[in-house]
Parts: C-alpha cells; sequence; structure tokens
C-alpha cells in the first residue's frame, strides 16, 4: 500500500532580518519502509521529528527532494488529484469542516467534492452516525461543537468517501477518555472489518498500545525503529519490576542481579534483567512470600529513553 | 465541466449561509460598501465640479470608464479577491486540506468564498455607469454594442488575473496581504480615470506592462469615438478580448508555479 525508499526532505531556510543567509535543514533523511494493505500503524516521534513532514509527502502535498514513494500504487506528488480520491487525512488541529454551519452541511459538501454517488454517501453517513453517535449534534454549527464531537466529525470528513488509506495526525488529542475510546474502538472497527490501512501520528501512547501492531519511531528525520511494540520494548528496556509483598515488614532484599527500588511496609520494588522465575525462586529462599506480581515497562517510559538517546 | 460549476456553487453557496449567519454584520457590511463606494466617486464630480475637462473627457465620459471599471473589478473580486483567506490559510497550515481533496486548488480557493458584501460595489458601478450612459454621446453600431457587452467580462478576465499573480505573490510573502492589496486595488484605481492624466512611464506601465488600460480604457475609446493619446494602431481597441485571455494564461501558470513553491518548502 505504502512504499518509502531513500526519502529525503529538505528545506531552505532563510536567516536574518536584512542579509539573509541560506541554510540547509534535512527534514527527512534518507527513509525507506513498506506498509501492506490492512496494517495499522503508529507513526511517532519528538516534535519536530519530520513525522508530518513524511505523511505530508504520503499524501502529495509535498515534494520529495530525492528517493521514491508509491502510494496506493500512485507518485503522490504528481497524481495527487487521483490519490485523494482514494485515501482520507485528518490533521489534528487543522479543521476541515466548515465553520459556520451545521456539521450535515459539511457533509454534504464533501460529498460533491468527492463525487460520492447519492447511495453509497447515504450508507457511509448512516454508518459514521451509528458508529461513533452523530446524530445529537449533527445539526449543531461546528463552532459550537465541543472538542470530541468535533474530532467524531472531522473523522467521518475524513472517510466518507470509504478511503482505502487513513493517514490520521493526532486523532484523540485533547480528548476525554470516553471519547477517547470511543475513537479507538472505532478506528480498530474499520482497520479490521474493512480492510482499512492506517497510519497514526501520535504522542498519545495509549492509543499506540491499544491499537497499533507496528510501530516506526522517527527521530532527527531518520528512521529509528521499525517493528513490533513488544520487540521495542525488549530492545530499549530489558529490565522489568517484581513487586513482591512479604509476610511483614523487611530491610530492602540483597539479591545478586536486582535492586530494590523501593519499599512501602510489606511491599518492595525489585528492578531486574533475566528471568523473573529463577529471581522469584531466590526470592523467596530467603523470605516467605505472600504475593508477587511482574510489571513490563510502560510506553512511555521506552519512548522517552529513545527520545533521550543520543542523536545517531 | 458543468459539474465543477455546480459545485462551485453549493461551495460558494455554503459560504453565503455562512455569511447570513451573522445577520446584522452581513447587512452593515453591505450598506457600509455601497454608500463608502459614493464617497469615492463624489471625489470625481468634486473634481469635475472645478474643471469641466479632464484631458478632453467629460464627467460622463468619466464616469463611463470609471462604472465600467468599477463593475468589473468589483466581480472579480467576488470571484477571486480572497487574500485574507488565503493568506490565513497559508499562515496555519490550512492549505493543507485543499490539497488532499481531489479538486484543483484555484477552484477551491475561489470556490470557497464569495463575498457578498461586495456586491455594495457591483450596485455601485452599475449607478455610476447608469448616470453616465445617461450623459454620453455613443454613435451605436452592430460594433459597438458588441463591445459594450464583451467590455465587462473581458474587464472581469483582466482584473480576476490581476487578483490571482496577487494571490501567488502571498505564497512568498505569507503576511503580505497589504501588499498584495497595493497590487490589485491600487491598479484598479488607475483605470477609473483616462491615462492620458498619468505621466509618461506610468502610462506605459499600465498599457504594456500591466493591461490594465486594456480593461476599460481602449474599449471606451472605441465606444466614444475618441482619439487615442499613445497612437496606437486603432486595432489596439479591438484586441482587448484576447489580451485578457493571454493574461488568464499568465495568472494559471503563476499559481501553479506558487503552488509548486507551497510544496517545495513545506507549510
Amino acid at each position: 500500500m505504502i512504499e518509502v525508499e531513500g526519502l529525503r526532505k529538505e528545506f531552505v531556510l532563510r536567516d536574518g532580518r536584512f542579509r539573509r543567509r541560506r541554510r540547509t535543514v534535512e527534514a527527512v533523511r534518507d527513509i525507506s519502509f513498506r506498509v501492506g494493505q490492512g496494517e495499522l500503524l503508529g507513526y511517532l516521534g519528538p516534535n519536530g521529528a519530520g513525522k508530518s513532514t513524511t505523511v505530508k509527502m504520503l499524501i502529495g502535498i509535498l515534494v520529495p527532494t530525492s528517493g521514491r514513494v508509491r502510494v496506493a500504487g500512485l507518485e503522490p506528488s504528481r497524481q495527487r488529484i487521483e490519490l485523494a480520491r482514494r485515501l482520507g487525512a485528518m490533521f489534528g488541529q487543522r479543521i476541515q469542516l466548515w465553520w459556520d454551519l451545521p456539521l450535515i452541511e459539511s457533509f454534504e459538501l464533501l460529498r460533491h467534492i468527492y463525487r460520492i454517488p447519492p447511495d453509497r454517501y447515504r450508507q457511509s453517513l448512516a454508518r459514521f452516525r451509528e458508529v461513533l453517535d452523530l446524530d445529537p449534534f449533527l445539526r449543531t454549527p461546528v463552532r459550537q461543537l465541543s472538542l470530541g464531537q468535533r474530532i467524531r466529525g472531522e473523522l467521518t470528513a475524513a472517510m466518507l468517501h470509504e478511503p482505502e488509506l487513513l493517514f490520521l495526525d493526532e486523532p484523540t488529542i485533547g480528548l476525554d477518555v470516553v471519547a477517547k475510546q470511543r475513537v479507538r474502538a472505532f478506528l480498530q472497527e474499520i482497520n479490521s472489518e474493512r480492510g482499512v490501512t492506517v497510519l497514526l501520528t501520535t504522542h498519545d501512547l495509549g492509543d499506540i498500545e491499544r491499537l497499533c501492531d507496528r510501530l516506526l519511531v522517527i527521530d532527527h528525520g531518520s528512521l529509528i525503529w521499525d517493528g513490533g511494540l513488544s520487540e521495542l520494548k525488549e530492545r530499549y528496556s530489558g529490565e522489568r519490576t517484581l513487586i513482591v509483598d512479604l509476610e511483614e515488614p523487611a530491610p530492602p532484599l540483597q539479591l545478586d542481579g536486582a535492586t530494590v527500588e523501593r519499599v512501602d511496609g510489606v511491599r518492595q520494588w525489585l528492578r531486574f534483567r533475566g528471568s523473573a522465575a529463577e529471581l522469584t525462586a531466590r526470592a523467596a529462599a530467603t523470605l516467605p512470600l505472600v504475593d508477587l506480581q511482574v510489571r513490563e515497562p510502560d510506553i512511555e517510559e521506552i519512548v522517552r529513553r529513545i527520545y533521550e538517546a543520543p542523536e545517531p | 465541466m458543468a459539474e465543477s460549476f455546480a459545485v462551485y456553487c453549493r461551495l460558494a453557496g455554503a459560504n453565503i449561509r455562512a455569511q447570513l449567519q451573522y445577520r446584522v454584520s452581513f447587512v452593515i457590511d453591505l450598506t457600509a460598501t455601497f454608500l463608502l463606494s459614493f464617497l469615492d466617486f463624489l471625489a470625481v464630480l468634486i473634481l469635475f465640479h472645478n474643471v469641466p475637462r479632464l484631458a478632453g473627457w467629460s464627467v460622463h465620459e468619466v464616469a463611463f470608464l470609471y462604472g465600467s471599471s468599477a463593475i468589473a473589478f468589483a466581480l472579480a473580486e467576488l470571484l477571486v479577491g480572497h487574500s485574507e483567506q488565503l493568506a490565513m490559510r497559508l499562515r496555519t497550515g490550512t492549505f493543507d486540506v485543499l490539497l488532499a481533496r481531489p479538486r484543483g486548488t484555484l477552484y477551491q480557493v475561489a470556490a470557497s468564498e464569495l463575498p457578498l458584501r461586495r456586491l455594495g460595489r457591483v450596485l455601485q458601478g452599475l449607478v455610476v455607469f447608469l448616470y453616465a450612459l445617461a450623459g454620453v454621446n455613443i454613435d451605436w453600431t452592430l460594433g459597438r454594442v458588441a463591445m459594450l457587452f464583451a467590455m465587462v467580462p473581458t474587464g472581469v478576465l483582466l482584473f480576476a488575473s490581476m487578483w490571482v499573480v496577487a494571490l501567488c505573490l502571498l505564497f512568498w510573502t505569507v503576511d503580505g496581504n497589504e501588499f498584495s492589496n497595493a497590487f490589485t486595488y491600487g491598479g484598479q484605481t488607475m483605470t477609473q480615470y483616462p491615462i492620458d492624466i498619468y505621466g509618461q512611464w506610468l502610462r506605459r506601465f499600465l498599457a504594456y506592462l500591466v493591461p490594465t488600460a486594456f480593461v476599460c480604457y481602449f474599449p471606451s475609446l472605441y465606444l466614444l469615438g475618441k482619439n487615442d493619446p499613445l497612437g496606437l494602431p486603432r486595432i489596439v481597441q479591438f484586441i482587448a478580448p484576447l489580451v485578457a485571455l493571454a493574461s488568464a494564461a499568465v495568472a494559471g501558470l503563476a499559481w501553479r508555479t506558487a503552488v509548486r513553491h507551497y510544496r517545495g518548502a513545506g507549510g
């Protein structure tokens, strides 16, 4: 569905007020990846890492400096209009709905812009009304919608023409927990039931844990990770935490290969690498255990580590 | 083509409905534009109160020029004079949204706004034009009638092309809304007077470089049966429609270049 090879994008910046100096900045350096049909993948990286530049090149908004891009078999920058019919895009805070008109009118206008046949439009809209629960605010002007309602409107707007491919930029930013759940469930549904390929750029790690099987991580314009979430966790953090509840309070346990991070009454937190079973056995040999659990590092921590790593 | 026009009407209609959401402000805008534009023409009347003729032109003849130019300009502005909105799109990056849709960008920019308050100016132009028609002596021939009807569409096309070129400048200056406006509004003001009142270099500039003299001046020379002070061949008075088509082509090219610049540089 998406093929990217040796993709690069340079921007020329001009500094200075009077005497202008030209400076070339590499926003995207030599990125390659492939995305198959029906994948749901997360694209993450710190601000300014080159995420949205990449996505803009995939949509055909920006022309690459060099490299090869194919999306749905088309070359985005040359076949922009043809490609636009087949993909949907939602740009986070850049609204595409008509601000002063009732929500339903935006959908009507998009129907004409995308040349959606009337019966397909009716079916498609009916589905979104149900899944995203649009009916309560369908006739409300967009400017009066709450953020959550507006995002649901934007999602519908991006997908009314039933695209094969969806680019979503921060689709859950600023949403409350209930609205987040609703949007995530919806994305999961269109992905698994309709086989829509989804590329999600996000800062919300919950989105990634819930939705994505595969992750692309970009930093300083280079792709630094392409693979599954669990492999990423292993690679960037071999350390896990063993939490044990003892029968009665005790000084920190002295065990090889584990350091006690915290003690709270009968509960102790031990950071360790390697086998949890083996460590548990040794701990149990020292003092009687009442209960225990093993905690995986959470993704926020991993991502923080990746971002903080020095530039390659 | 027909389908594109139908969608244009829908989009423009949506914009009108959006404007009507703010009814009071809309009515005030429309009336204010209508009345204020008369102040502009009032200046012409005051001028003629003191001098009977300006470079050989009577008040009605100047009104003829002024009125036809004002109508053409106001219509062109209504169609593509959306510099504020485009500047906002370029500044905030919502121009991306247009590029992600399966339609041409200039088409979408044109269709996204139909500032109806500017109808006030069209009305004002019409009133001045009717005032002029009542007072000028035109020796009506078939050719002159045809020219009368060709004059406004030609003017609209020429002004619209100028507007598009001015919009293109926004892609480089981003906040250069005022700069673009100087170009368009300034260019239009020039066309409202006979060009012989301007200095030599400005005259040449108007006739050759920015083809505003073709908007109404040359056609008016023909309609009013006046001599061309630049002494150009008579054919020049008839080629305005061709000049308009040529400038539309130039404007189209400029737009493509501007969008390519945007797509190369990132918003």
